[in-house]
């Protein structure tokens, strides 16, 4: 089987590999021999455990993730449909202002039906999204978890926000739009969550 | 250009004298003096005190063991912040009257960057690194981006020193617990599972604190629980730092702060630093902790810089964070 690393992170390396004939990547959580043996097993399990949950979890809320093959936990891989796409990041800037539009107001709706069910995705950058089919994929659980806290969903959206600042600053109402995706979806009180993230950027950093 | 520094965040007051010598940092003297309670932990009044009452002998005696006049200063710098109000308040008083009384421009600096450029400035090979800055009130991950020195990580609760101090005080080890628990950790042998908190690239103690008394009151043995703190807080902050160093391209990472001269957080950020083929670098023993060296250095490329400050702008900010500080100095 013919594997290749195609990136590279602090905790964990994505593998392009084949399972049962289909063209999948492996997340790979990368033992720290820094750390004793008690501590590094317990979190490359629990981590992998948590991410693969979350990613079954939001699928099963409508949200459009990879599929899930098969998780070691012991080892630290989860293996997973290979989304083969185009990242948001790379498309966006080079759209019309109609479809960037469409595209903005589809993330949030996403983002909507995770924080509708208390997934927090923890890294909600346009590099984690993918577009296939029509549907923005979500990529990267690593940093999620489950929270039903309005500053825990301001954190989340603040975290889009400032990708956009930075990867996007030359289409400033990007994150406008993902907030009227957002506001379509979102079950709760979206003004209280604006407002959150109002705050958030009057504290000086993410959080 | 010779720069004094006069360094008063929290417990120690200290006085140091610098040389720039071509763009590195020549420390010609470096004298700090710590305030111990007798039970406890700082009280600030207590510790404003103690910096009052040594300053002045500071500064004269810092001033001889360089070899140097008064007249020989070209800068007076201080401690602006972040830190105690009242001992800020001491060492900017001191800062004060003696760049009035010599007649020479004085120089508030953040405390935190202090910390990152000493390193730099001591250390050849030291360019561009990730900080891991780590002390009793301090704990943060700060690197250089878009002008500005940022936080890429930090506690939500308490620094990893007081951290240790607190369980300390519980387990009846006297202030400065830090050393004295890393001692009980070489014999500890046994690992006790205890909360490992990591929310995005901040890091929170509270949790682990009150888990670690748990164990202690239930009769565990003090050196297994010493290993099981020193192992999960050192591992949490050594993956903050990791992260930044990946998130931000850097290859080099530097420790700074009291708690750097403990040898397996050391151990652990070095093996770290290894396996990312990264540079590892800690400033000498006396320029991790609160020093005055520090301040100066710093006042001195912010003056070369063009920097000037007032003696009205020279108030104190106990709320001093890493990243309101433009640092024009750097290209």
């Amino acid at each position: 089987m013919d594997k290749k690393i195609i990136y590279k992170g602090a905790e964990a390396e994505i593998v392009l590999s084949r399972y049962l004939g289909e063209k999948v990547v492996q997340k790979r959580r990368i033992p720290k021999s820094y750390r004793i043996k008690e501590i590094d097993s317990f979190l490359i399990s629990f981590r992998t455990k948590e991410e693969a949950k979350l990613i079954s979890e939001a699928r099963s809320y409508g949200v459009s993730v990879p599929i899930i093959y098969d998780v070691d936990l012991e080892g630290g891989v989860i293996t997973m449909q290979y989304v083969a796409g185009r990242r948001i990041k790379d498309i966006l800037n080079d759209l019309d202002e109609k479809e960037r539009k469409r595209i903005c107001i589809m993330i949030g709706e996403s983002v909507a039906k995770l924080h509708n069910n208390d997934i927090i995705h923890g890294d909600i950058t346009t590099s984690n999204m993918i577009l296939l089919d029509d549907r923005i994929h979500f990529i990267d659980f690593g940093l999620g978890g489950k929270n039903s806290e309005i500053e825990t969903k301001g954190v989340d959206l603040h975290v889009l926000m400032e990708a956009f600042e930075s990867t996007h600053s030359q289409h400033p109402k990007c994150f406008d739009y993902v907030l009227e995706g957002y506001k379509k979806e979102f079950l709760g009180n979206t003004d209280t969550i604006v407002k959150k993230i109002n705050d958030i950027v009057k504290r000086g950093r993410y959080r | 250009m010779i720069s004094l520094g006069i360094e008063g965040t929290a417990h120690s007051i200290g006085v140091g004298i610098i040389q720039d010598f071509k763009g590195k940092c020549h420390v010609l003297s470096n004298l700090i003096k710590t305030y111990t309670p007798e039970k406890g932990g700082i009280h600030p009044r207590e510790a404003a005190n103690y910096h009052a009452a040594h300053i002045a002998d500071l500064i004269s005696d810092s001033v001889k063991k360089a070899n140097l006049n008064f007249s020989d200063i070209d800068l007076v710098s201080f401690s602006q912040g972040p830190g105690l109000g009242p001992c800020l308040r001491t060492a900017a008083t001191a800062a004060r009257a003696l760049a009035l009384t010599l007649d020479k421009p004085i120089m508030g600096t953040n405390h935190c960057v202090a910390h990152l450029e000493i390193g730099k400035g001591t250390i050849d090979e030291c360019t561009d690194p990730v900080l891991l800055y780590v002390s009793g009130a301090n704990t943060q991950v700060i690197a250089f981006a878009e002008g500005k020195y940022r936080v890429f990580g930090e506690t939500l609760d308490v620094g990893i020193g007081n951290c240790l101090d607190k369980f300390g005080r519980t387990v009846g080890i006297k202030f400065p617990c830090g050393p004295k628990i890393e001692e009980m950790a070489k014999k500890g042998e046994r690992y006790l599972n205890l909360p490992y908190s990591i929310k995005g690239m901040d890091i929170a103690f509270s949790g682990l604190l009150t888990a670690a008394e748990h164990f202690f009151h239930k009769g565990n043995k003090l050196e297994d629980i010493c290993f099981s703190i020193q192992e999960t807080t050192f591992a949490a902050l050594t993956e903050v730092t990791e992260r930044a160093m990946a998130h931000t391209e850097k290859n080099e990472v530097l420790l700074g702060g009291g708690v750097a001269s403990n040898t397996r957080l050391r151990e652990m950020v070095n093996i770290m630093a290894q396996e990312r083929e990264a540079s590892f670098f800690v400033p000498s023993q006396r320029l991790c902790l609160d020093n005055g060296a520090m301040i100066a250095w710093l006042g001195f490329l912010m003056y070369e810089n063009g920097i000037r400050m007032s003696i009205e702008e020279s108030v104190i900010n106990q709320r001093f964070r890493t990243d309101m500080v433009d640092v024009t100095w750097r290209g």
